[in-house]
């Protein structure tokens, strides 16, 4: 809930690859996993598939972290001399 | 005292003295100018990198008390103790964005509370009282879990004495962890959770491994779980699959817990130690480490179930004590050695957790309440004095929780605390994105989501243990009650409490926010700007660290 785009203008930045961090969530939704088969390594189902659920949650936040890892992280060039000179003033 | 395990208890004395000794050199690691300044003794120069961060906040989120109690909870109930897992799952994901905006605009600001947070936010000092209460509350019975976690090792070791006697090694351990945690502040526990964390993993992967394959592998140890729990008739919710009635129980009680573990000020404090956005990204991804091995030890439970073990009566109490129960497997299964080795584990476990906790609830204390309210000149020395002395005294409250009340009153705390900290979340997370809410409307929300998440909890028993009141966090939807109208009822079907107390309180705070903008009250003064929210390490905006 805390994800939503939102409005602009509020200094949000957003980048369709944040959508991959829903994925994960799918988990929640408990019936298309409580079955008690087909089992690995004898676990029924419901333990086993949560388990793959680690790795997808892995691989969502990781493919995110690497595709906004380029996002500029103060806002453009310009502005920094701006702060520069704000920095006496800030607290 | 009687039945002492020797070899187990040296080898737990060895590693417990040697994390000592760790803790109090710990005060010179990476040791800024001074230790006089909250960003240093609270948050270990907020300069920690990816591996201290993931040990550290690893140390933190997955506590003894999970480590105990999960298991515990399979044992006991089966399926529905599993939502551990996607809880710690789901997790990540969506704290990622929100954590990074919460430690630009900390960092920026040099706030050190999530209370810190709100006030600049919103300019209201009732507001971030309300948010520092709430997280002092919260984290409060949560450190006496620790203890309770800890204590669940002493009694299997064999010090299982009553009345203070009994108490005397937790106490010990417990001053030994105050001390320590004065002296050197966060770097403590930082640098205690990199032998906690590697034994855990030790221990955890070889039990997983080397206990089925004693007891005849992991097919017959659900078939034998199933069969116990098919035996328990009054019981129609346990079993190895969900039970129609608690699979909206499972998703909500997963979904809330993620949502809150993060408004903890604890975990906050793991966070803003770290060094820039990008540890915390790395983090975000390599943190699920944890949540497999907290999966893999909840089959524990399971595991307890075929080796026919039975928890310990614990003779402070009189009642068998089911936290025992992965100790006790531990100890029956496993050679004394390697069971000492698991017990530091755990021991060491609750040490890393309670030493951060008292921390952060300190930080609380020192910025929200002390210098807000009675020393409002407190310059960044006494501050840091002050955080000092608040934390031995957070400590022994809750030793004196642990030596004076039943424990299953911190069990329940905990219970209530879990709820009413996800309370917090319009005014610590949401407002992260949007400043629509009018402050006056969050407080509105935080009192209906309290007081309808505590009249929830009150209202329902637990019959396997005989309590009236406060037996879990698990509603029928039936009883479900807006102001006496039942919409859902005669439905057998349960639902997390803290997760329909937040929905009340957005309720709230949506409608409040309408009438409080039509009247045009006005919504305080907002310190931050849009830029602070994407703030990295090395941007001129930063606040130095530990200026005086």
């Amino acid at each position: 809930m805390s994800e939503s785009p939102g409005k602009t203008g509020y200094g949000l930045r957003w980048n369709n690859w944040n959508l991959l961090l829903l994925v994960p969530l799918a988990m929640l939704i408990t019936p298309l996993i409580n079955f008690d088969g087909p089992h690995l390594f004898g676990m029924p189902f419901f333990y086993w598939s949560q388990f793959v659920f680690v790795v997808v949650g892995v691989i969502c936040v990781w493919v995110v972290y690497v595709k906004t890892k380029d996002e500029p992280v103060s806002h453009q060039p310009d502005r920094l001399s701006v702060d520069d000179l704000d920095e006496g003033t800030t607290k | 005292m009687s039945n002492l395990q020797w070899t187990e208890i040296i080898i737990f004395a060895v590693l417990f003295l040697v994390v000592t000794v760790l803790g109090f050199v710990a005060a010179r690691w990476q040791a800024g100018s001074t230790l006089d300044h909250l960003d240093e003794w609270g948050l270990g120069g907020r300069k920690f990198g990816s591996w201290i961060t993931w040990f550290l906040v690893g140390g933190d989120l997955y506590t003894a008390y999970t480590f105990v109690a999960v298991p515990a909870l399979v044992f006991g109930a089966g399926a529905l103790g599993f939502y551990a897992l996607p809880y710690t799952v789901i997790l990540y994901p969506i704290v990622f964005l929100p954590l990074l905006r919460m430690w630009s605009v900390s960092r920026v600001h040099g706030y050190v509370t999530p209370a810190d947070y709100v006030r600049g936010r919103y300019g209201s000092r009732t507001l971030a009282l309300l948010i520092a209460v709430t997280g002092i509350v919260a984290t409060m019975p949560y450190i006496a879990l620790q203890l309770v976690g800890l204590e669940a090792v002493l009694r299997t070791m064999g010090f299982n004495g009553s009345g203070f006697l009994g108490h005397l090694p937790l106490l010990i351990a417990f001053v030994v962890l105050a001390v320590y945690t004065y002296q050197s502040g966060l770097r403590a526990p930082a640098l205690i959770a990199f032998v906690k964390d590697i034994l855990i993993y030790i221990v955890i992967l070889v039990a997983v491994f080397y206990l089925p394959s004693k007891l005849g592998g992991w097919e017959t140890i659900f078939n034998t779980a199933q069969a116990k729990f098919d035996a328990t008739k009054d019981n129609p919710n346990d079993g190895v699959l969900l039970s129609p009635a608690n699979q909206l129980q499972y998703a909500t009680l997963a979904l809330g817990s993620a949502l809150a573990l993060f408004l903890y000020p604890h975990s906050l404090t793991g966070a803003l130690a770290s060094r820039g956005r990008n540890v915390i990204k790395r983090n975000m991804v390599a943190l699920p480490a944890y949540s497999l091995l907290l999966g893999l030890l909840a089959l524990l439970g399971f595991v307890a179930i075929q080796a026919a073990s039975k928890p310990i009566v614990n003779q402070a109490t009189g009642r068998p004590d089911t936290n025992t129960i992965v100790p006790v497997l531990f100890d029956q299964q496993f050679p004394a050695w390697f069971a000492g080795i698991a017990f530091a584990a755990i021991g060491i476990g609750a040490l890393v957790p309670a030493a951060i906790m008292s921390i952060a609830a300190a930080n609380l204390w020192t910025r929200n309440i002390y210098k807000e309210y009675i020393k409002k000149d407190a310059d960044p020395k006494q501050e840091a004095k002050q955080a000092k002395l608040a934390s031995l005294i957070v400590k022994f409250g809750a030793v004196l929780f642990i030596l004076l009340v039943d424990p299953q009153f911190s069990i329940d705390l905990q219970l209530i605390g879990g709820v009413i900290i996800l309370q917090t979340l319009p005014a610590v997370a949401i407002s992260l994105y949007t400043r629509w809410f009018h402050r006056w409307a969050l407080v509105a929300g935080w009192v209906a989501g309290m007081v309808w998440g505590f009249a929830m909890l009150y209202e329902i028993p637990n019959k396997a243990a005989g309590k009236a009141h406060f037996g879990g966090s698990a509603l029928p939807l039936g009883q479900l009650s807006l102001f006496g109208w039942h919409p859902f009822a005669g439905s057998l079907t349960q639902i997390y409490v803290g997760f329909v107390a937040l929905i009340g309180n957005l309720v709230v705070a949506v409608i409040a926010t309408w009438i409080l903008r039509a009247m045009k009250s006005p919504n305080g003064i907002d310190q931050t700007q849009n830029e602070d929210y994407h703030a990295d390490e090395g941007d001129p905006r930063l606040k130095e660290v530990a200026v005086h």
